[in-house]
């Protein structure tokens, strides 16, 4: 007699498969539930308008803010900066990373240094920053700088480190010198990690922008998110978060894309 | 006078009194000791031995990927004095690149020659040439704008190969290469390899740990005993150049297996598995 086939394995089982249409589905029930729930919260009549506004305020509110009160220009300067602090990290963080992950005596000399820095929070250096650099836009990039340059120090380093030692010694016996080595073999090997340490790093400067908009700007979405609070606009602050929320998860989206069309060769599985 | 004058043809690889240490002081390991070993111009020497005892140090050092702690080593009669083109090597593993397709993992070496400014167009030319036949040669040339991940274990290894072939290396420098590889596809392998080593002319050093393999492939096995790593013993292959798959089954064969598989379970030091084994169920017996 023929064995019955096995049932395919159940949605709860550990790594256990799943269609697509019912991941989206569960996703889309992720982030319904929660709007639901706020728009609930907020009608019942059991907290106050001001501490909690509903999702209709909030829209209207977003709504006033563009037509009336510029947000195109507050989430652009907001985006400047965080591009701009961002980007000097990057330019100075990766070619520093890459030379403490290939060559030991510049590991030996900033690993520890970097390691010690980055535990130094960056929130504290803004007294500092304000002393040194004022309080115009140097004040910002450098705040998101220091939050996000010492990390990624690190990261890159260790993306730099994680290529397989073989793909190195395979280019050495066939006569790379060390300048192929790494431009033709770490470059190479480490650049779709180095995205996504670039995406990620990415994240935190949005949180750093805040934290400087919050104590040093008078425009931004991080000063305007303050403004509200100062007239009790408590429908404009949930609509700035919300905001930051949407543009980060914008940009995390278009690195993702990036990522799949520039590296193929990783997204394409026989 | 010229008509006396003897002429001995330099061995292409010659190893001697080679010591490996590794570490530093409170914790060194021996790895090799006093290794004497030279291998001939279009030779295949297989290394065999219990896991530890230095083969792939031995190779490495012969690669010039590591560095020895004591004694010579001469590779065409020059000093080994780091890696370089004409010692290729090939991997168990993960050597390939994966953002390269398989065309443009076999003409890697190529490019790193364009690079300098020696090179022709009629260089370009033949190199593309070579590619092609490489790829041919291994049963590729369907697959060459594939990326490694989207090949088998075994096409895997024949890239690698292919690779390392790619620069008309005078030696080959081979790493339990088929290690992962499942028992039918080393089989097709190993006749490659052999169909490789007749076309290509060159000399290769061959670790496995699969007695077998190292038999079938090699004109010499050399045996390794451990800690520290030292020769033991050199046996010659009494098997003709060309070889058969029903040569595995030949007395002789057969014969010279048992001698090294026995010889590397006394060098190795390890207890034998029937005593193994009765000491194992006696302490199951006493719970
Ligand atoms: N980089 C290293 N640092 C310290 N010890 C090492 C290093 N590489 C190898 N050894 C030691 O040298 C000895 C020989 O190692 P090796 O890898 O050459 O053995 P092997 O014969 O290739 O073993 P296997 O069959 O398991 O591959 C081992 O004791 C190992 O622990
Ligand atoms: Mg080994």
């Amino acid at each position: 007699m023929a064995t019955p086939s096995r049932a395919r394995p159940g949605i709860w089982s550990i790594r256990g498969p799943m269609s697509q249409r019912r991941y989206w589905m569960l996703a889309a029930i992720g982030l319904i539930v929660p709007v639901l729930a706020w728009w609930a919260v907020a009608n019942s009549g059991w907290v106050e308008k001001v501490f909690m506004p509903t999702p209709g305020s909030v829209w209207s509110r977003t709504a006033l803010w563009w037509s009336e009160d510029n947000l195109l220009q507050d989430a652009g300067i907001s985006i400047y900066r965080v591009t701009a602090g961002w980007l000097l990290s990057a330019v100075i963080a990766m070619p520093i990373g890459l030379l403490i992950g290939t060559f030991r005596p510049v590991q030996a000399l900033l690993e520890p240094l970097t390691d010690f820095v980055r535990y130094m929070p960056a929130v504290a250096f803004i007294p500092l920053v304000m002393l040194w650099v004022g309080i115009d836009e140097g004040s910002k990039v450098a705040i998101i700088f220091i939050g996000t340059f010492f990390q990624m120090v690190l990261m890159v380093a260790e993306d730099v480190r994680r290529v397989p030692a073989a793909q190195i010694e395979a280019a050495q016996t066939m006569g790379a010198t060390r300048m192929e080595i790494i431009q033709l073999v770490l470059l190479p090997s480490s650049k779709p990690a180095l995205v996504d340490t670039l995406r990620i790093t990415m994240g935190w400067a949005w949180t750093y922008l805040v934290v400087a908009e919050l104590v040093a700007a008078n425009s931004g979405l991080g000063y305007a998110i303050l403004k509200a609070q100062r007239f009790l606009q408590t429908d404009k602050i949930f609509a700035g978060i919300i905001l930051i929320g949407l543009i980060g998860l914008i940009i995390d989206q278009l690195f993702r894309l990036f990522h799949r069309k520039a590296f193929p060769w990783m997204h394409t599985k026989s | 006078m010229d008509a006396h004058k003897v002429v001995t043809i330099a061995p292409r690889i010659r190893v001697r009194g080679l010591g490996k240490v590794f570490g530093e002081k409170p914790q060194q390991v021996e790895a090799l000791k006093d290794i004497d070993l030279e291998v001939c111009d279009n030779e295949f020497v297989t290394l065999v031995g219990a896991s530890g005892c230095g083969k792939s140090t031995l190779l490495r050092i012969i690669g010039g990927l590591e560095y020895q702690t004591s004694g010579e080593i001469l590779s065409s009669s020059k000093p080994v004095a780091g890696p370089g083109a004409d010692r290729a090597m090939v991997f168990q593993h993960y050597s390939l690149y994966p953002w390269l397709d398989v065309m443009e993992n076999i003409r890697f070496s190529r490019r790193l020659r364009a690079n300098r400014h020696d090179i022709t167009s009629a260089d370009v030319e033949m190199a593309s040439g070579r590619a092609e036949a490489l790829l041919n040669l291994m049963g590729l040339s369907n697959m060459a704008h594939a990326y490694p991940n989207q090949l088998s274990g075994g096409m895997q290894q024949r890239v690698a190969i292919a690779r390392a072939l790619m620069g008309r290396p005078e030696i080959l420098l081979m790493d339990e290469p088929f290690g992962a590889l499942d028992a039918q596809t080393r089989e097709v392998m190993h006749d490659l390899i052999l169909h490789v080593f007749k076309l290509e002319k060159a000399t290769i050093v061959f670790v496995t740990h699969d007695v077998e393999e190292a038999i079938y492939l090699g004109q010499r096995v050399v045996l390794l005993a451990p800690r520290p790593g030292r020769i033991d013993t050199i046996y010659k292959v009494p098997l003709p150049a060309q070889r058969h798959q029903d040569m595995k089954h030949a007395r002789e064969f057969l014969d010279l297996k048992k001698e090294i598989l026995q010889r590397i379970r006394e060098t190795s030091g390890m207890k034998t598995d029937s005593e193994l084994l009765e000491q194992l169920s006696r302490t199951a017996g006493n719970q």
